[in-house]
């Protein structure tokens, strides 16, 4: 069954990820050079519904609070995020849309994923010293959400109820996405993309 | 061709949600240490050992966490890797419905090659580069895109926030220096 839904959903988010121009390096430069944002938006959008179908549906007892899944933050985190911008706006890629992308028949998403084999593989082999220089030193005790989840295994950075600040945070971010302007940029003559 | 952001977002988050609903919140950048450790223990078997114990690798990553990515790479047909084989499909069909992409476009975007011309071994070699950092930077930070910026703040982890700090904190003066014209 895991296996059916495992089909399933990941054939959506490629479909998905393909349908919003996520698998387009083009719209990913004009959304970090800031000249074309929709992108930005239909990210944020989708953060805002997501949070708020989870959180409300958790509230509702339709979703399981047990399939939730943190991760632990960590000094690593902001560190490999940074690296992770860098290598983002270099390439036009990250990993899931540049493996996305190569099934769409960009050539440059293969090279993408070539290069991204060796640096995960790179990474194997330099745990140890990410370890030893303190890289994976936990920030804010960890496996933390930023409310107090009813239910969930995780503890909250606050007191405050964590479904209700999901929701609440949730549509601040829709808020977000309708008010950001299609463009930050004028500077950069923008082309609308094809 | 590409969907309207407010329609795009609303399915997006859709996606989102049903995987948190049906099975967890999706991640990517796992499975490729996942297909190095295949690759890898197919050239040299002794990376990692099944044991009366359990399984363990000699490698300290994939034994990391009671050797959670080594007992995948033995067991690809887990939900995480079908999941990527999966989305290749769908990404693949809906660019088939769509047309495809451009043949000019398929070796390097309008925006490339505004700022550094039609050579193609260049933008090959930008985007291997990029690809490596983006992987290194992922595997550090233990997620990437999907897992910690958008199934993260969806959740409202702090792990998510501070990721999305970095990523954007980096990609947009990078980007604003690197792409100029067009």
């Amino acid at each position: 069954m895991t296996i059916v839904l495992a089909l399933v959903i990941g054939a959506l988010f490629g479909a998905v990820l393909d349908r919003i121009g996520a698998t387009n390096p083009d719209l990913l430069g004009r959304m970090l050079n800031l000249t074309n944002l929709a992108l930005a938006k239909t990210i944020l959008l989708a953060i805002g519904v997501g949070s708020v179908l989870m959180f409300g549906g958790q509230m509702a007892g339709i979703v399981e609070v047990g399939h939730m899944s943190v991760k632990t933050a960590y000094i690593g985190v902001f560190v490999g995020g940074a690296l992770l911008g860098l290598g983002w706006a270099v390439s036009g890629y990250c990993p899931g849309t540049g493996v996305a992308a190569a099934a769409t028949g960009r050539k440059d998403a293969l090279f993408f994923i070539a290069g991204g084999l060796l640096g995960a593989a790179a990474y194997m082999a330099t745990y140890p010293t990410m370890k030893a220089i303190g890289l994976m030193e936990k920030i804010g005790g960890g496996k933390v959400t930023l409310g107090t989840i009813p239910g969930a295994k995780y503890e909250g950075l606050t007191a405050i109820p964590g479904d209700f600040l999901g929701i609440l945070l949730g549509a601040l971010i829709i808020m977000v996405a309708f008010t950001l302007p299609d463009s930050l940029n004028h500077k950069a003559d923008a082309v609308p993309a094809e | 061709m590409t969907m309207n952001w407010k329609t795009g977002g609303l399915a997006l988050g859709v996606v989102f949600f049903l995987a948190v609903l049906l099975v967890k919140p999706i991640g990517v950048s796992t499975q490729f240490v996942i297909l190095d450790g295949i690759m890898w223990n197919a050239v040299d078997p002794t990376v990692i050992t099944e044991t009366a114990d359990g399984v363990t690798s000699s490698n300290a990553y994939l034994a990391k966490s009671h050797a959670k990515y080594a007992k995948h790479v033995l067991n690809p047909m887990n939900y995480s890797f079908i999941f990527v084989i999966a989305m290749v499909i769908g990404a693949a069909i809906s660019s088939f419905l769509r047309g495809g992409v451009a043949k000019a476009e398929r070796t390097m975007s309008p925006l490339w090659r505004a700022n550094f011309g039609d050579a193609a071994w260049k933008r090959y070699a930008a985007a291997f580069v990029g690809g490596f950092i983006v992987l290194y930077g992922a595997r550090l930070a233990g997620g990437c895109t999907s897992g910690h910026m958008m199934s993260g703040m969806m959740q409202t982890s702090l792990s998510g926030y501070l990721f999305t700090l970095g990523a954007f904190g980096a990609a947009i003066p990078v980007s604003l220096m690197m792409y100029k014209r067009g």
